[in-house]
């Protein structure tokens, strides 16, 4: 599903976040991208959907080769990824719903199969009841099980999420991750990128950790 | 409904919430100002374009004039290479014609006999009214050559003033667009990120601005057409009451049709346009991070 060869990246003023990774991670896997901060989980992360594009090496998503796509070709890659972030990136100017039905707008499904696949990824984080609230009324777990519903609206075959239980409690934290084992086991990939190693020892899923610029 | 039909509802609907009237009137009244010149221009046009076009010379005979050296003359006329056209006009005729206008047969009844001359109308591009004046048997000449030429270069400065305002308040159409469309593109910079981020297609993104540039081109050019009408029709009411001092039923016409429908679809046009180059300057700014 993802393939990192001999990645490098060095972002414009000689900064190296990357030096040489390579990985792979099979259809259905679920593993824990870990590291200090800056170690370049962010970096990795950012490659998959081709928001960032490798200096050196290939990374291949969905057996295609990001680096190599063209500029109209990554909005299609990107459909296929459901992608979860730290600051969630919601919008504050529409309700929990309309948040979740962005991604429907552009697919082709008919508004009646649009709704109900919304209302079905708002129940499985539980945000059923917070569909006409605004995402500014919702705790922080609630909002990053609003981003979560998102990502997964579209049913999407690779989940990647970047640091989805930080600045959450333990309790919040430990939902998150259910929800993603939950993707996971239904038949998505999942990598989560998390500095907090105790939530990762708890799972005993697969760790790449990063060290240096180098998955060690 | 199709997808495709679907996605270009919601980005008319889209664009629709985001018109702005005020945006609409600016855009109405720089165009009202060259579209109504021209309108103004084209009710003028019709006397003064027919002058311009085949100058006119007159040539009223001695009125003792026989018919036979009358002809003679007309051949002499008909010879000269620069004269495009020859007229007879017998005295005859020119009374019925003048017996014909409301009023005047009273008149000649009462001069008893017929006090018009023989004439010539011909028709030259070139100013031979002085040459045609010193032809035997010629009593007068009428040249309407001049102030026809003089009318035709006035219309024709007006006409290049009118293109060259049409222009400059076009691209003024085209920036305001532009600028609108910038302004637009920046207050949902977070809604552009995440529709980037979650597989949402350039086109997809830069639809709604396109249809916005459209429609506020469009709604502009209904607002000038409007503007023009009501100049229009508060002008004509004090023209009508000069024209008709002077036995005319002279008004300033509006538009026609298609000249309106040309308005209207010209200031979508450039509507559009200025919208197509902000998202084309702007939108690709815009990357998520």
């Amino acid at each position: 599903m993802v393939s990192f060869s001999a990645v490098a990246k060095r972002y414009p003023g000689g900064q190296e976040a990357l030096k040489d990774v390579s990985f792979q991670l099979g259809a259905g896997e679920l593993a824990f991208l870990t590291g200090r901060s800056g170690a370049g989980k962010s970096t990795i992360l950012k490659l998959i959907p081709g928001i960032e594009r490798p200096s050196a090496g290939s990374v291949v998503v969905n057996g295609q080769n990001v680096g190599a796509l063209k500029r109209g070709a990554i909005p299609y890659l990107r459909r296929n990824i459901g992608l979860v972030f730290q600051d969630q990136k919601l919008l504050y100017d529409r309700s929990v719903y309309d948040n979740v039905m962005l991604p429907l707008a552009f697919s082709s499904h008919a508004p009646k199969e649009a709704a109900r696949r919304a209302r079905a990824a708002l129940d499985k984080v539980n945000l059923l009841g917070r569909e006409k609230a605004n995402p500014i009324q919702l705790s922080g777990g609630e909002q990053q099980r609003l981003a979560i519903a998102r990502a997964v609206v579209n049913r999407p075959a690779l989940l990647v999420a970047d640091e989805p239980t930080a600045n959450l409690d333990a309790d919040s934290a430990a939902r998150i991750l259910e929800i993603f084992v939950a993707f996971n086991q239904v038949g998505a990939t999942v990598l989560i990128a998390t500095h907090d190693q105790a939530l990762v020892a708890r799972y005993g899923k697969r760790v790449l950790q990063l060290e240096g610029g180098r998955i060690r | 409904m199709s997808a495709w039909l679907r996605q270009h509802r919601h980005a008319f609907s889209s664009a629709m919430r985001k018109l702005s009237v005020l945006n609409a009137l600016v855009i109405g009244i720089a165009l009202a100002l060259p579209a109504g010149g021209y309108a103004l221009l084209d009710s003028l046009r019709p006397a003064g374009a027919r002058l311009a076009l085949e100058p006119r010379i007159s040539l009223f005979l001695e009125p003792q004039t026989r018919r036979v050296d009358a002809d003679a003359l007309g051949k002499r006329l008909r010879a000269d290479p620069r004269i495009a056209e020859v007229r007879f006009i017998p005295r005859e005729d020119a009374l019925k014609e003048m017996a014909a206008v409301q009023g005047l047969p009273e008149v000649i009844a009462a001069l008893g006999r017929n006090p018009l001359p023989d004439a010539f109308v011909v028709t030259s591009k070139e100013d031979i009214a002085g040459e045609l004046a010193r032809l035997p048997g010629v009593a007068r000449v009428q040249a309407d050559a001049v102030w026809a030429r003089r009318l035709a270069a006035a219309t024709a400065i007006l006409e290049l003033g009118i293109a060259l305002l049409a222009s400059l308040l076009g691209a003024g159409l085209v920036a305001v667009t532009f600028n609108t469309i910038r302004l637009q593109i920046l207050t949902q910079r977070a809604e552009i990120e995440v529709s980037k981020l979650i597989g949402a297609t350039d086109a997809f993104i830069g639809r709604p601005f396109y249809y916005l540039g459209l429609l506020q081109g469009l709604v502009g050019g209904v607002v000038a057409l409007a503007l023009i009408a009501l100049a229009l029709m508060l002008l004509n009411g004090e023209v009508r009451v000069l024209a008709e001092s002077y036995g005319s039923s002279f008004r300033f016409g509006f538009l026609s049709a298609p000249e309106a429908s040309a308005v209207v679809l010209f200031a979508a046009l450039l509507g559009w346009l200025g919208a197509r180059l902000s998202v084309g300057r702007h939108l690709r700014a815009i990357e998520p991070q």
